[in-house]
This record gives structure tokens, C-alpha cells and sequence, in this order.
């Protein structure tokens, strides 16, 4: 089973040279830790940061300079600052390439949900709704089970949603899936370990198994 | 030249009364108009609705109005980390409507554009959809549901930049940036607070920000504490 960094270390592997990617709070944020040292990647931050670097050195850090998590932040060489309007222009207009994030449901037919459980949290949406409905490419880091043992990939998602239709991609503690366009989760790998009947158990939505599905690969 | 410096927070405040919509800049603590907002508290204007893409902390930011019951309504995209938000919210003392980030920062832009309206598909087929209109659009070859969103309308624009002239040209720093800029155009009156007041012609034309024609008062803040949220750092 991956723990949290094993989850980030996983969706690494999905970033491409040259790509401008989104990352969310959470294990989203992880990603940024294992991108491969040749591979060059523009981080956008929705508070408006391109080219987004590590945390400051203590005793450096600037109160102005935060990121979507509102983080203090360092920029890279390179790095432009702009206001949010222009920040969801480019999110809108489809030049971030890739969008990771994490949910608490996703459905087989690629709806999720992340902002809302009626009657007990509300924080909002922030600018999930905006990435989710414009992005070519998400990619979701969840747990796959609650803590209660229940499956979050479901049929159809039981919480107010965030988008419809969009997610692509989900990495969880047991496996990576694809959203198939007609609907399911195609089991591309299992997590180290994992065996095909703790997934199908895990598993409330669609699972579509072809062949065998080999382990992933996170060192 | 304009001159559109008033003295301070309390002479560039004085006509905001009960029951009226303020813009309020920043994200998070990073640019919020701290002395703005201490005088709104000294001056104790109920009813308030605030647009500001988020409700501060409990101590800070907008949580001071959130403390002594100023704010009827929030129109914001997150609100976490803030106690007497949640508490307020949940028991139906305080009026919420949860906006996305870019639909929220994109009807502050309207307004300062002048464009009662917009297509975004931010929200399509959520809660964030119902009752608003829905439009089917192609565009760039594709067809895709849209929700129509409007322009906000607010009373007050209350904006803080780093520097400023006395015409009330804009220069913002860093990341604290972010929704000044837009809502500084989007005020039936705006506000600007600002950490340096300085001459007109010290500020480079190509490095303004936002224009003096959409600010009608500027001043120098009183002092500014920059409080910051979430300090992370790594060791040397």
C-alpha cells in the first residue's frame, strides 16, 4: 500500500518536459518533491505565480510571497507574478497542461467532489471548480477507502459535486486508474503489494480489469 | 494632475454606511487592506457584504468584522481556517455565497471592464449552477455548457498596493497582487491603502499597475503588521 509520498512519487511519473501543471493542497503539493531532475515543468500557483520554487530558507521568507495554500514561497529564474483574473485566463484557456488535485469522491464517469459535506464542512471551492471544468488533463490523488473502510470510487458521488465528466486519471493508496470515456475505472497498475481481489473489494464504482495489471514502479 | 490623496483610513472611509457591498482585496492575509479594515471596526458599519476571496482568521483580516457581527454576507471562494466563520455559517447567523476563485476574481474584472456578463463553464452541473442561466456555446470548435455569471456590483472598492502616487496609480509587489488588481477597477468608489505615497512622476507610466482614473481615494496606511498564514521555510 502507498502512503502519502508513494501517492505523489506515483503522479511524478505523469509530468512531461515542458509541461505548465497545477498542483492542489494536500499530496498534490507532494508531487512537486519528486519530479526527475531532468525534466522541466512550470509550477502554477493560482494566487498568481509561474515558475513557483521550494519553501524559503528560514529567516527569508516574505509575506507577500505565498502560494494557493498560502504557503510562504520562493519564485525560480523566470518566474512572473500576476493578478487572479489573469491567473484563471490561463487556466481557462486551457495553456496549463496538467491539473492534480486531491478529492473525497470520484465516479465512474469522471464527476468529482471536493469542497463540500452538508451539514459539517464548508471551506469552498477555491479555484477547483474553475481548474476542473477548463483543464485537458486531471489527475487525482485520494485515498481510495475511508476511514470507515467504505470505497470513494463510486457508481455516482453521494457529495455536491465539483465538476462533471472531467477527472481522467486517479492514483490512490492501491492502484492508478484510468476513467474510461464510457464510463468505469480501467486498472492500469496495483500499488506494491496489492492484489487484484483488495482492489475489486476497495472498489464501489465500475472496475474494468484486462489481462493481468502489473505493479507499479515507485522506488 | 488629480489629486486623490485623503489623509487616512478615517477620512477615505467616512461615508461607508450600514447595509452596504465592499470589495476587499488580498488572498488569504497576502495584501489585505489592514488599516481599512481596523477602521471599518473602529467605525462599527453593520450589515456589511463582502466581496473577498476569503474570510480571513479568526484575530485577522476580515475575521475582526466576523467578531464583532459586522458582515450579514460573505461572497467568497474559501473560507477555511476560520472558527467563528464556520460557527456563524453553520448556524445560519451569517450569509454565504461560496463563488470559484476565477468566477469570483473574473466578476470583479467585469465590472472594471464595464461587461454586465460573462460565459464560464466553471461550475457547470454543480450546486454553483442553480438558478443561474446556462447557455450551450461553441467556441474554438467546441461546444460546451456555460453558466452566465454577472459583474459584480459593490458600493466600495477597498484595495491595498505597495506603492502609490498621488494621482492613485497602482504598483502591487509580489503575490500580494492578486484580487487588488482587478477589484481595484470594479469600485463604484475604490479605496487604495499603500505602504509608500509618493509624488506624482517618481513611479515609472510603464510599471502602474492600475491606473489613477479607477481610484478616487489614496493614502498612506498607518502601519502594516503583514501577518503571515502559513509560514513554511527548509534550513540553510
Amino acid at each position: 500500500m502507498l502512503d502519502k509520498n508513494g501517492i505523489a512519487k506515483r503522479i511524478a511519473q505523469e509530468v512531461r518536459d515542458g509541461m505548465f501543471v497545477n498542483l492542489g493542497i494536500g499530496i498534490p503539493t507532494l508531487v512537486a518533491n519528486f519530479i526527475p531532475s531532468g525534466i522541466n515543468v512550470e509550477l502554477q500557483s493560482e494566487n498568481g505565480i509561474l515558475g513557483m520554487g521550494p519553501f524559503p530558507f528560514e529567516g527569508e521568507e516574505d509575506a507577500d510571497l505565498i502560494n494557493a495554500g498560502k504557503q510562504t514561497i520562493t519564485l525560480l529564474k523566470g518566474a512572473s507574478i500576476f493578478d487572479s483574473a489573469t491567473s484563471f485566463g490561463m487556466i481557462r484557456s486551457q495553456r496549463v497542461d496538467l491539473t492534480i488535485l486531491g478529492a473525497m469522491e470520484v465516479s465512474e464517469n469522471g464527476d468529482i467532489a471536493n469542497w463540500k459535506i452538508p451539514g459539517k464542512m464548508v471551506k469552498g471551492m477555491g479555484g477547483a471548480m474553475d481548474l476542473v471544468a477548463s483543464a485537458k488533463n486531471i489527475i487525482v490523488a485520494m485515498q481510495q477507502v475511508n476511514k470507515a473502510g467504505q470505497s470513494k470510487l463510486l457508481p455516482k458521488c453521494d457529495l455536491p459535486l465539483t465538476g462533471v465528466n472531467c477527472v481522467k486519471k486517479v492514483v490512490t493508496e492501491l492502484g492508478v486508474y484510468e476513467i474510461l470515456p464510457t464510463g468505469g475505472f480501467k486498472l492500469l497498475e496495483r500499488a506494491p503489494g496489492i492484489s487484484i481481489e483488495q482492489i475489486k473489494n476497495a472498489t464501489a464504482g465500475k472496475l474494468v480489469i484486462e489481462g493481468d495489471v502489473a505493479e507499479m514502479r515507485v522506488d | 494632475m488629480i489629486n486623490r490623496v485623503v489623509k487616512n483610513a478615517e477620512e477615505a472611509l467616512k461615508d461607508i454606511k450600514d447595509g452596504m457591498t465592499l470589495m476587499v482585496g488580498g488572498f488569504g492575509l497576502c495584501g489585505i487592506p489592514e488599516n481599512s479594515i481596523a477602521q471599518l471596526v473602529k467605525m462599527g458599519v453593520k450589515n456589511l457584504t463582502c466581496i473577498s476571496n476569503n474570510a480571513g482568521v479568526d484575530d485577522f483580516g476580515l475575521g475582526l468584522l466576523l467578531q464583532t457581527k459586522q458582515i450579514k454576507k460573505m461572497i467568497s471562494s474559501y473560507v477555511g481556517e476560520n472558527d467563528e466563520f464556520e460557527r456563524q455559517m453553520l448556524s445560519g447567523e451569517l450569509e454565504v455565497e461560496l463563488v470559484p476563485q476565477g468566477t469570483l476574481a473574473t466578476r470583479c474584472m467585469m465590472a472594471g471592464y464595464g461587461i454586465p456578463f460573462f460565459p464560464t463553464p466553471a461550475g457547470v452541473g454543480t450546486e454553483v449552477a442553480i438558478g443561474k442561466e446556462v447557455r450551450s456555446i461553441t467556441f474554438r470548435g467546441e461546444t460546451k455548457d456555460y453558466l452566465m455569471e454577472k459583474a459584480f456590483e459593490s458600493d466600495f472598492a477597498i484595495v491595498k498596493a505597495w506603492k502609490g502616487d498621488k494621482a492613485g496609480n497602482l504598483i502591487y509587489r509580489s503575490t500580494a497582487r492578486n484580487f487588488n488588481q482587478p477589484m481595484a477597477m470594479a469600485g463604484k468608489i475604490t479605496i487604495a491603502e499603500v505602504e509608500e505615497l509618493v509624488e506624482v512622476g517618481e513611479l515609472n507610466p510603464d510599471h502602474i499597475h492600475t491606473p489613477g482614473i479607477f481610484v478616487n481615494r489614496i493614502f498612506k496606511g498607518e502601519k502594516y503588521e503583514k501577518r503571515i498564514e502559513q509560514r513554511t521555510v527548509r534550513k540553510k
